[in-house]
């Protein structure tokens, strides 16, 4: 029989965990959810725009009664819980309900806090919190004009900017000096200032409330200086309390709210909490990123799948004013030990601070354009060595070569039809209708309803951008520690390690040994365990076919019309009268439709039949023609020019060295595709400085350029070192190959990979450490000897047969005529 | 031919081991092809050979669990039903087959059940 699970607050934390939990033991539980509200469960991040007239009630519900009701959920709306008897383990409501559990779930969440002055129970004052509030708040703005705003916070600022759209005249009370001081410095929140008093608001600083004054209803509010304002409504948003009285009164160990550990329990083990009510590691968290983080985790042990742990979230906000780009994230106040980098334009009313700690991002603030908000925030949670990036961090991550979509930055004011995502044909309004009308949070969810973002990747950036404008910043970021796949929640690193240490030899044997949560993957794990199996395990003839994606088990690229396309491999872009013989007689016995010279220097005939592929590949194999790998994740070509052999401004043989890379690496499988290139002199007309491993010949030996692209996102490489002799080159090239197999994700090109880890990583592994260097090209050889087989001679061979048939032929038409 | 066929008469097409485990293979057909799917735990189904998105081979896809990724978008399609996974919407056609004795029969005429079955 399942076991009982008994839900206490049906709020977005509370719904969010069943809601995971659902998702991996749909039968584990029979659940029960107690909410004090009278609703399904709402997005209470969504109150402001509400207020603010931009959206209503039913735009913000996240679950209605009938979800409840799909689910075989029990809901108890607008009931109390008020008695935890847990030696019975037993629940008692306001109403006389009683319940009893196996595991209970506390997601109480918060209460608004109320200052403490004369009058602060008068009708006319308000908290800012759920439904109830807003709705007071609205009828006010009807029939009254004066609204005072106690708190210039995020939530009070949110108020103020509602009701002022309503109609009523705003001014905010705040103690401190500046607005916002909890998430923003003093230049920015000088700015906000300036830009909300220039739409009408009033601000009354350093204003120290002292009374609220008023016979029936609020009237006035007195200040500690003596000063008077009128006021028909008051708003108080001076902060949130964690609510963990029931807790605490039922003998849960509760500090400045429920202490729970990493997987969310309590010290009872059987009563978990998640939300606002949560004290973790000493932190407590009043946005909804860390909550969906922790529901997470809670889902994953209820389920007792066991292997989530929580580890405290870093936070980043937003404000919810429209027309108002403002981030923060971290630390951005900084100390000694940290440096400041600002970006000030004041006439543009653009300003951002990065706070800096050994090349570290601790924390940011943005006032004015915040497109690179999220790209900051990754580099502050990834923990990035910025050293490399420093000269151009402020001026955005578009300054670092985003050539792809130009100036298409500012999202808010971007009209409907602006294409966003180019690969799917994807505007900004079906986004963010989608986000809308979907009621969607996450990047993954987006991508899954609308498939911007879900090709190439390159206006993932975008995508992020328009989810945080549209729910308002508090928007669920990617996780930063991410799972490979929805199949488990261990990340690349993880399982990469675990194939080490366990030895780890079959896709079978990872998934089991992780206890992957689908039968046998999917199309996103499969590809890259067995990349990591093979990476790992060279010699052992570990490929498993049916875990590679089509191109790269059968050795040839699938078109759109289901045709395949061959591309013989040209050494260094070299070819000769021969081999072009060759092409041209398969090209005509075939009828080939297209035959097209690719970028890589190299020639591809376009719209072949598989099951003509290995009749093809005989042909092109007697020529001395082998696989071109230009389908795989692998090795491409090295592009080169003709360097000093024939140019009068050559420098050094480049396509010799182009050749003796191509010899060297060839059969290579890499986590993305990898390509190179010789230029025989600094004119670099084989532009050398956009491939994942450039070689530029100067007159004094070779220039190692590393980490370029010229695809989704021009990145110029960045400069590796100088080396006198062809040999040092190709250990060089070798060894980072090999970094690059051993460490980066699967699917993860080399530019976003030193991106990620830094240029400087790189070079104290290859540049500084010659021991390591030639250690890792040592592996890198080793592996070779294994993979340098051309796979189209061995399928001409009979390898897999099966591919290139079909199974049976049926005529129809036969069929029915002898019927 | 002397046997008196129908159109409803199972034909063989293989046996099991004609195709991989977490493989495909293509049944040749003069109205299209048929995608013979095989699972891990050597069930067989038979969708028409196209995906509802843009019209990729199925077979050649990667098969997990009971679904097929589509090799040119990657869109899902349950082996079953032929339905696209959610969200994404779409059908493609799905045939009767059966495994008797590690004998696959097939029955060539679309099952009804897809919506705008084409």
């Amino acid at each position: 029989m399942a076991e009982k699970l008994v839900v206490i607050g049906n709020g977005m934390a509370g719904i969010r965990t069943v809601e995971e939990l659902l998702k991996l033991a749909p039968e584990a539980y029979d659940i029960t959810v107690f909410g004090a509200e009278p609703y399904g469960n709402y997005n209470r991040i969504m109150l402001s725009p509400v207020l603010a007239g931009e959206k209503t009630i039913n735009d913000i519900m996240l679950n209605d009664e009938q979800w409840y009701a799909d689910n075989n959920i029990r809901l108890h709306k607008g009931k109390i819980v008020t008695q935890i008897d847990r030696r019975n383990r037993k629940i008692l409501a306001d109403d006389g309900t009683e319940e009893s559990y196996d595991r209970l779930l506390l997601a109480t969440g918060s209460n608004p806090f109320m200052i403490p002055v004369p009058g602060n129970d008068l009708a006319g004052v308000v908290s800012f919190r759920d439904i109830h509030d807003v709705d007071n708040m609205l009828d006010a703005s009807k029939s009254f004009k004066h609204a005072v705003v106690i708190g210039g916070g995020l939530l009070g600022l949110e108020a103020a900017n509602g009701l002022m759209n309503q109609g009523m005249s705003v001014t905010v009370v705040h103690i401190n000096k500046t607005l916002m001081e909890r998430q923003l410095d003093e230049p920015s929140a000088n700015m906000l200032r300036r830009t909300l008093e220039a739409r009408g608001m009033h601000f009354l600083m350093e204003a120290q409330t002292e009374a609220i004054i008023g016979k029936d209803r609020v009237e006035k509010v007195r200040f500690k200086d003596g000063s008077e304002i009128y006021a028909d409504l008051v708003v108080m948003a001076v902060g949130i309390r964690p609510n963990f009285e029931l807790a605490k009164k039922s003998g849960i160990h509760c500090e400045r709210g429920i202490v729970v550990n990493d997987t969310l329990q309590t010290y009872d083990p059987r009563v978990y909490a998640v939300g606002e009510c949560v004290q973790h590691r000493g932190a407590t968290y009043g946005l909804v990123a860390p909550l969906f983080e922790m529901a997470k985790v809670c889902a994953n042990h209820l389920a007792m799948h066991g292997i989530g742990r929580y580890s405290g979230s870093v936070t980043s906000t937003k404000l919810k004013v429209t027309g108002i780009d403002l981030f923060s994230a971290g630390d951005f106040t900084g100390n000694e030990q940290t440096e400041e980098l600002v970006f000030q334009d004041a006439a543009r009313g653009v300003y951002r601070k990065l706070i800096v700690q050994d090349n570290r991002i601790k924390g940011a603030v943005m006032y004015g354009d915040t497109i690179d908000g999220p790209w900051y925030f990754d580099l502050m949670r990834d923990d990035t060595d910025i050293s490399d990036l420093r000269e151009n961090i402020l001026f955005g991550q578009a300054h670092l070569g985003d050539s792809g979509h130009g100036d298409d930055n500012r999202v808010a004011a971007m009209a409907d039809t602006v294409e966003i995502c180019g690969c799917n044909g994807v505007c900004k309004g079906e986004i963010v209708k989608a986000i809308v009308d979907k009621k969607l949070f996450t990047l993954e969810e987006v991508r899954a309803h609308t498939k911007a973002s879900s090709s190439c990747g390159s206006c993932t950036g975008l995508v992020e951008s328009i989810l945080a404008s549209t729910v308002g910043g508090n928007y669920s970021l990617a996780p930063h520690q991410k799972p490979l796949c929805a199949c488990t929640e261990h990340t690349h690193d993880d399982i990469r390690k675990i194939i080490m240490e366990q030895e780890l030899k079959s896709v079978r044997a990872v998934m089991d040994f992780l206890e992957w949560k689908t039968p046998d993957g999917c199309s996103k794990c499969r590809p890259a365990l067995n990349y990591y199996l093979i990476c790992q395990w060279p010699a052992e003839g570990l490929d498993d076919y049916q875990s590679r994606f089509i191109n790269e088990r059968v050795h040839a690229n699938i078109q759109k019309d289901g045709t395949y396309s061959v591309i013989p491999r040209m050494w260094g872009g070299h070819t000769t009268p021969k081999e072009l013989r060759a092409i041209a007689s398969v090209a005509e016995k075939f009828n080939v439709e297209t035959v097209h010279i690719t970028g890589g220097q190299r020639i591809a005939l376009y719209g072949l039949k598989k099951t003509e592929l290995p009749a093809i590949w005989k042909e092109l194999n007697a020529a001395g023609l082998v696989s071109g790998h230009a389908y795989g994740k692998a090795l491409r070509t090295v592009k080169t020019c003709v360097g000093k052999e024939w140019c009068r401004f050559g420098t050094q043989d480049s396509t010799h060295l182009g050749i003796e890379l191509e010899k060297l690496s060839w059969g290579s499988w890499t986590p993305h595709k990898f390509k190179m290139a010789v230029s025989g002199c600094p004119r670099n007309c084989a532009e050398a400085t956009i491939k994942d491993f450039g070689v530029v010949c100067v007159d004094s030996g070779y220039e190692l350029h590393v980490g370029g692209n010229g695809g989704v996102k021009v990145r110029a490489t960045d400069f590796l070192c100088h080396v006198k002799t062809e040999d040092e080159a190709l250990e060089y090239t070798a060894a980072f190959m090999q970094l690059y197999r051993e460490e980066a994700h699967y699917l993860e090109r080399t530019a976003p990979w030193i991106e990620r880890v830094g240029l400087t990583y790189v070079k104290e592994r290859i540049v500084e450490d010659t021991d390591n260097r030639k250690a890792l090209a040592e592996r890198f050889r080793y592996s070779q000897q294994y993979m340098q087989n051309d796979p189209w001679a061995e399928r001409v061979e009979g390898i897999d047969e099966h591919e290139f048939k079909p199974m049976a032929t049926i005529n129809l038409n036969e069929l029915k005529r002898v019927s | 031919m002397s046997a008196v066929m129908k159109q409803t008469d199972w034909i063989k097409i293989g046996n099991l081991n004609d195709i991989p485990r977490l493989g495909a293979r293509v049944v040749e057909t003069d109205a299209g092809n048929i995608a013979v799917f095989r699972t891990a735990e050597d069930e067989i189904f038979a969708l028409r050979d196209k995906c509802p998105h843009k019209g990729g081979p199925l077979s050649q896809g990667i098969v997990h669990g009971k679904r097929v990724a589509c090799p040119l978008h990657d869109w899902k399609i349950h082996l079953d039903t032929g339905i696209a996974v959610a969200p994404d919407e779409g059908c493609a056609a799905s045939f009767p087959v059966k495994l008797e004795d590690e004998v696959i029969y097939l029955l060539p005429m679309a099952s009804d059940g897809c919506p705008n079955n084409s």
